[in-house]
């Protein structure tokens, strides 16, 4: 079972959690990526492409599950605006065992940072507005899984 | 040849515009053609594409590099290196 969604609204993580309990699957491994609130940002906006951001993460989700053995997969991306503290991103890999379940997490976490048409634009406390720019370790991370 | 081309992010903001139709001259034949054209084209263009090593690019929902074709070609996207997740 593979669910991905690109939303506006909050993730509601528990109910996803739910999802996950309900499935009696062996072992589940979890990121949550929030805003941070360094430097006084008053607001983190998340821009995509109407079709290919999903697409992109619906690939990502294709691809997770045919390296490793994943019973259930959930992953979650917001766009738009957003406030510090609030989740941008939520993946939930279940497995029968926690190995693939935490593989599966960390590639799907490293590699839709490099893969998929989303970019961040940071609003600060002074009015100051700014486009983020990848991190160095960024593609390195990303890369690590080609194989 | 008629092409759809869509920009984001700060390529967006300085285009000034989303997206556009362009009737691109025959000579453009690959993505780094087009934003070397784009950059020579106005004002505007130089602004998003001062920087070409800085500029990413899909071709009808397809990431590819600089050196991909456009003949076939329906709607190009151009934008700055991804920063989700």
């Amino acid at each position: 079972m593979i669910r991905v969604l690109v939303q506006v609204e909050a993730i509601d993580i528990l109910a996803e959690f739910d999802l996950h309990d309900a499935g009696g699957h062996g072992a589940s491994a979890s990121f949550i990526g929030r805003v941070r609130g360094d430097d006084d940002l008053r607001e983190l906006f998340l821009e995509h492409h109407p079709v290919m951001t999903e697409a992109g993460l619906a690939d990502l989700a294709h691809a997770a599950s045919d390296r490793w053995r994943l019973s259930a997969l959930t992953l979650i991306h917001r766009i738009g605006g957003m406030a510090p503290g609030e989740t941008i991103v939520f993946v939930l890999a279940s497995s029968p065992h926690r190995a693939e379940a935490l593989a599966a997490t960390e590639f799907l976490i490293d590699r839709l940072k490099t893969d998929v048409m989303l970019w961040k634009r940071e609003t600060f406390a002074d009015g100051r507005v700014q486009w983020v720019e990848p991190r160095d370790g960024d593609h390195g991370r990303a890369e690590r899984w080609d194989a | 040849m008629a092409l759809t081309i869509a920009y984001f992010a700060w390529v967006r903001e300085r285009m000034g515009i989303a997206g556009e139709m362009v009737d691109l001259p025959d000579d453009i034949a690959d993505v780094g053609a087009l934003v070397a054209w784009l950059g020579a084209r106005d004002a505007r263009g130089a602004a998003a594409f001062a920087e070409p090593q800085r500029i990413r690019a899909a071709i009808d929902g397809v990431m590819m590099g600089p050196d991909a074709p456009l003949s076939g070609a329906r709607e190009v996207a151009l934008f700055p290196p991804v920063t989700g997740g």
